[in-house]
């Protein structure tokens, strides 16, 4: 009998391993999952003498979307998120992530502004408060300023009807 | 503009030489998380330099090495930990090969001991056939 | 037109595998001769039509032909001729071709050299090895075919990947993969021995030549895979535990602990079902790492491109092999009979396989470090991460005691051995290597630098390595040489003592080597202006001058760096290269190998914008060249036991009617 105990590690390691294909190994698991939001107390881009007000959002679901202007993939998705937060009536504030003002503000004017508001994170500490591996990336935060929901890498429509939009449905 | 801030990332102000030390030490014990097989000592990418700056500055602060860790902990997770972390889930992997040893080198001395104690004696109608067929011809054995 | 006739080739092959793999086991199962017949005829011509899918695949990369997608995507009108065709195993699909058609070759050889053995046990053997080949072409057909085509056609390719440009991607995979898939032989064997139940030991003493080649193939893999990336990318490494690397270093571990439990099995027909249990992990773990590196469940600077559904059937493709063969295991295993009589705590055998129960824990140990992170996610959304740490702490205090008893192993006789006989025959070898510790330990930090306590067992060890290895040969040779008889007995040795000798000098050259190279090694990663010195070590570097250079595909950053130590002076060129096609930038490292250190020069990133002021790594690395020689000396010794006739079969008539004849008898 105990010829068959390899047989039987290995089946348990092939199921292992099927349900591991399932897996993003690069997509860490935010580390800040159901914790509060760590706190934006920056300039925001419009208006550099305003603080970022995160109290005030409080008893809503909004999405804070990570951005910058040298990277391509934001490029692509700023229209996209104008378009999906329209429609779907979710509010999308953005970080504007180790990048210079005056040409965020532009990138904003050429591709289009989806955001109520964007904070300016000039040295990228706050970023690194939300455990940011890369830009974008898309954190979705609930009524109580918790954080629900990470999503790595730029918006699709893919992406927002099937792991956004249903996160933010539950947790209205 | 540009020059200065590389100036400034590139050639900080050193000013404690044990501080440099511990930086480095840490700095080796933690993962990049963007070049997810090298530490945030080796990688070039530039939150491993910001996590580089973090740690400079913690420690300038007076932060403990626990302190610092904790801090990367709480925003990225245990994978950050360039070494896996001592708790239950964990005890498979760091005692795994350990106890397969052990279990390994016991079974084998049983197997030894086993052989030992010698096999089972022939019975006799056992012996009886073997001698009837060491006293047959040998012909048909040959090739 | 001549990438459908690929195609074709390839399906052609896939219906002479799936005859391969039926008729031969069939035949063998139900005596119909003609079938077993046709089992060498078959693997022949399957082998022909493999080669010629990957000479139509060449020829494709040859001729640039941009209409089939897989050439459109790892090649350039621009690449260098040589990498155009090193391109064809570039990527995922091409490469998994090169595997294929490598079993193809082997299962050639099986058939080939395999005259001397009953055609029944040879049919069974040839018809596993078709049976994976049947996957492998299944796999190719539906799901990685490297003759798709691209409509429309390309204008011009995507370029090989600038870091598989350099001469080590022309060895590197086919002897990797030559190592991986020859041990889907010694596996085929042990299916055979299985599924006929009514071997004992002889499919060991036929597996062992097989076993010693793909070892030693797969050594040169991993070492020229470990050269290439010191030499190529720049950060001074040379092993990093990166998954890739460990899913080629566990079946050479279990390889290595198969190539000593077939000396028990073969010598002293003991162990049958542990050998064949270990041949069948062997290949398994070749299997599980193609699977590894192919379907993204982990990360790794190897990955080929990443793609879920190609691993779900590389993971259905695993458990129908592998679960297959363990399940034969399971049922016929205890058929394959216990023999070998007893043997004493201190013999040969007993060593041979504590040297298994150690290696199979390291490579246990690999293995859980490859895939906790994996398992934990999975169970309990946990995300650690398990580095070179981990592997230093674990693997290494399990592979040493090995390594140090490989000299008392050697030593010990058969059956009974005892200490005494033991002592007396690695006393000097043993006095000696403590005179060195105990010497080493005195002059600490007072000759030259400090070296850790790690350092010191490291290179105890080694030296403890080569010099009970000596002592064993002088053991042999001392008697015969007093007498004046010395060099006849040296003549009269076989060449599989002599690939011993080697390889386990080479194991001990090995162990030193790392010793030294890494505890004595000095790092340094600094800024440096053009015309200013740094200095690391007594040695002097100096940065000259920068200049833009062009190679035939790319445009580089050349900086020239006089040197200076002691007397001498030299200049060295480290680049920084940025490849037209791609925009990815290289650092190439400039290195220069001596026999007593190497000198390790490269460039950073640049500080300005004019480039006059640059980020250096500067290491010195003595004796970094040893390692690559320890290891060349194992695949050697690999190479001088495969010489060894002892390990071929003679050409004997087995009567056909034995078997039969002594079932009446015994009955």
């Amino acid at each position: 009998m105990r010829f068959a105990l390899p047989l039987a590690i290995f089946l348990a390691l092939a199921v292992m391993l099927g349900l591991g294909l399932q897996r993003d190994p690069r997509a860490l698991q935010t580390a800040l999952l159901n914790q509060p939001a760590p706190a934006i107390a920056r300039p925001l881009l419009e208006d550099p003498r305003q603080q970022f007000d995160q109290a005030s959002l409080r008893g809503q679901v909004w999405l804070l979307n990570v951005w910058a202007s040298w990277c391509a993939p934001c490029r692509q998705e700023l229209p996209l998120l104008v378009e999906f937060s329209r429609r779907d009536q979710v509010p999308v504030y953005g970080l504007n992530y180790k990048d210079q003002p005056d040409k965020a503000r532009a990138l904003l004017r050429v591709a289009g502004n989806p955001y109520v508001a964007s904070a300016v994170d000039a040295d990228g500490r706050t970023g690194m408060d939300f455990g940011i591996q890369g830009v974008p990336e898309t954190f979705v935060i609930d009524g109580q300023g918790r954080v629900r929901y990470r999503h790595l890498g730029p918006v699709t429509a893919e992406v927002w009807q099937q792991k956004l939009l249903p996160v933010v449905k539950a947790v209205q | 503009m540009m020059l200065m801030a590389w100036a400034a990332l590139a050639l900080p102000a050193r000013a404690d030489a044990g501080l440099e030390q511990r930086e480095a030490e840490l700095a080796a014990k933690l993962r990049c998380v963007v070049c997810q097989n090298q530490t945030v000592a080796e990688s070039q990418a530039p939150i491993a330099k910001d996590m580089r700056q973090e740690i400079r500055a913690q420690l300038a602060q007076g932060r403990s090495d626990a302190d610092v860790v904790a801090f990367f902990e709480q925003r990225y997770g245990s994978f950050v930990r360039y070494t896996p972390p001592w708790r239950p889930t964990t005890w498979l992997l760091w005692c795994g090969p350990f106890v397969a040893v052990f279990a390994g080198l016991a079974l084998l001395r049983r197997t030894l001991k086993q052989r030992q104690t010698g096999a089972a004696p022939l019975t006799t109608a056992e012996r009886e056939r073997a001698d009837d067929w060491l006293r047959q011809p040998d012909e048909e054995s040959r090739p | 037109m001549i990438a459908e006739l690929g195609v074709f080739s390839m399906v052609l092959s896939l219906i002479v595998a799936f005859v391969l793999a039926c008729l031969p086991l069939a035949g063998a199962q139900l005596g119909i001769r003609s079938w077993v017949a046709l089992a060498r005829p078959a693997a022949a011509l399957h082998c022909l039509l493999s080669l010629l899918s990957i000479a139509i695949l060449t020829w494709c990369f040859r001729a640039g032909d941009f209409s089939v997608l897989y050439v459109a995507a790892n090649s350039h009108s621009e690449l260098p001729m040589m990498y155009k065709l090193t391109a064809v195993w570039g990527g995922h699909e091409g490469s998994m071709l090169l595997w294929q058609v490598m079993l193809a070759c082997w299962t050639l050889a099986v058939a080939w050299r395999s005259r001397a053995l009953p055609p029944a046990f040879v049919a069974r053997v040839l018809a596993v090895l078709g049976w994976i080949s049947v996957g492998l072409l299944l796999f190719l057909l539906f799901l990685s075919n490297p003759f798709t085509r691209l409509v429309p056609a390309a204008l011009e390719g995507k370029d090989l990947n600038p870091l598989l440009q350099d001469p080590g991607m022309v060895f590197h995979p086919p002897l990797l993969y030559m190592g991986y898939v020859g041990f889907a032989v010694p596996f085929a064997f042990a299916l055979a021995a299985l599924i006929s139940g009514e071997l004992g030991a002889a499919w060991a003493r036929w597996s062992r030549s097989w076993t010693l080649a793909a070892w030693g193939f797969l050594t040169l893999g991993i070492l020229l895979g470990s050269a290439w990336a010191y030499y190529v990318l720049g950060w001074g490494g040379w092993w990093f535990w990166d998954p890739v690397e460990n899913a080629s270093f566990m079946p050479w571990l279990l390889g290595t602990a198969l190539l000593h439990s077939l000396i028990v099995t073969d010598q002293r027909g003991a162990f049958r079902s542990w050998s064949a249990l270990l041949a069948i992990c062997a290949f398994s773990l070749c299997l599980l790492g193609t699977f590894l590196v192919r379907s993204g469940v982990l990360t790794s600077v190897h990955a080929f491109a990443v793609d879920p559904g190609r691993g779900l059937f590389i993971l259905c493709f695993i458990v129908a092999v592998v679960g297959t063969s363990l399940w034969l295991f399971a049922w016929r295993a205890a058929a394959l009979g216990q023999g070998g009589g007893q043997f004493g705590m201190l013999s040969r055998e007993t060593l041979l396989l504590v040297n298994n129960v150690l290696f199979s824990a390291a490579a246990l140990a690999v293995l859980l470090g490859t895939l906790y992170p994996l398992a934990l996610d999975v169970l309990s959304d946990e995300k650690i991460s398990v580095g070179p740490p981990y592997f230093q702490a674990v693997f290494l205090p399990l592979v040493l005691p090995a390594v140090a008893l490989m000299g008392v192993g050697a030593v010990a006789r058969w059956k009974l051995g005892t200490w005494a006989e033991i002592w007396r025959r690695l006393r000097a070898a043993l006095a000696w290597s403590a005179v060195c510790a105990v010497v080493l330990v005195l002059s600490n930090g007072r000759l030259g630098p400090r070296i850790s306590p790690a350092t010191l067992l490291g290179v105890t060890l080694g030296l403890w390595c080569v010099l009970s290895t000596l002592a064993h040969a002088w053991q042999r040779l001392a008697p015969a040489w007093r007498e004046g008889q010395g060099w006849q007995r040296l003549a009269r040795q076989p060449w599989g003592w002599w690939g011993m000798l080697m390889a386990h000098a080479g194991v001990g050259i090995f162990v030193l080597a790392v010793s030294l190279a890494d505890g004595l090694e000095s790092k340094r990663e600094t800024s440096v202006a053009q015309g200013e010195t740094v200095e690391l070590a007594g040695y002097r570097f100096r940065f000259d001058s920068l200049a833009p250079a062009a190679g035939p595909n790319y445009d580089a950053q050349r900086a020239q760096f006089s040197v200076r130590h002691g007397n001498e002076q030299w200049l060295m060129y480290p680049e920084k290269r940025v490849f037209r096609a791609q925009t990815m930038g290289l650092s190439q490292a400039a290195i220069d190998s001596g026999w007593t250190r190497d000198v390790f020069v490269a460039l950073g990133e640049p500080l300005d914008e004019a480039g006059s002021r640059w980020t250096v790594r500067l290491q010195i690395k003595p004796f970094m060249d040893w390692i690559w020689l320890g290891t060349l000396m194992m695949a050697l010794g690999a190479g001088l036991s495969l010489m060894d006739t002892r390990f071929r079969v003679a050409r004997q008539r087995l009567p056909q009617r034995a078997p039969k004849a002594l079932q009446e008898r015994l009955s």
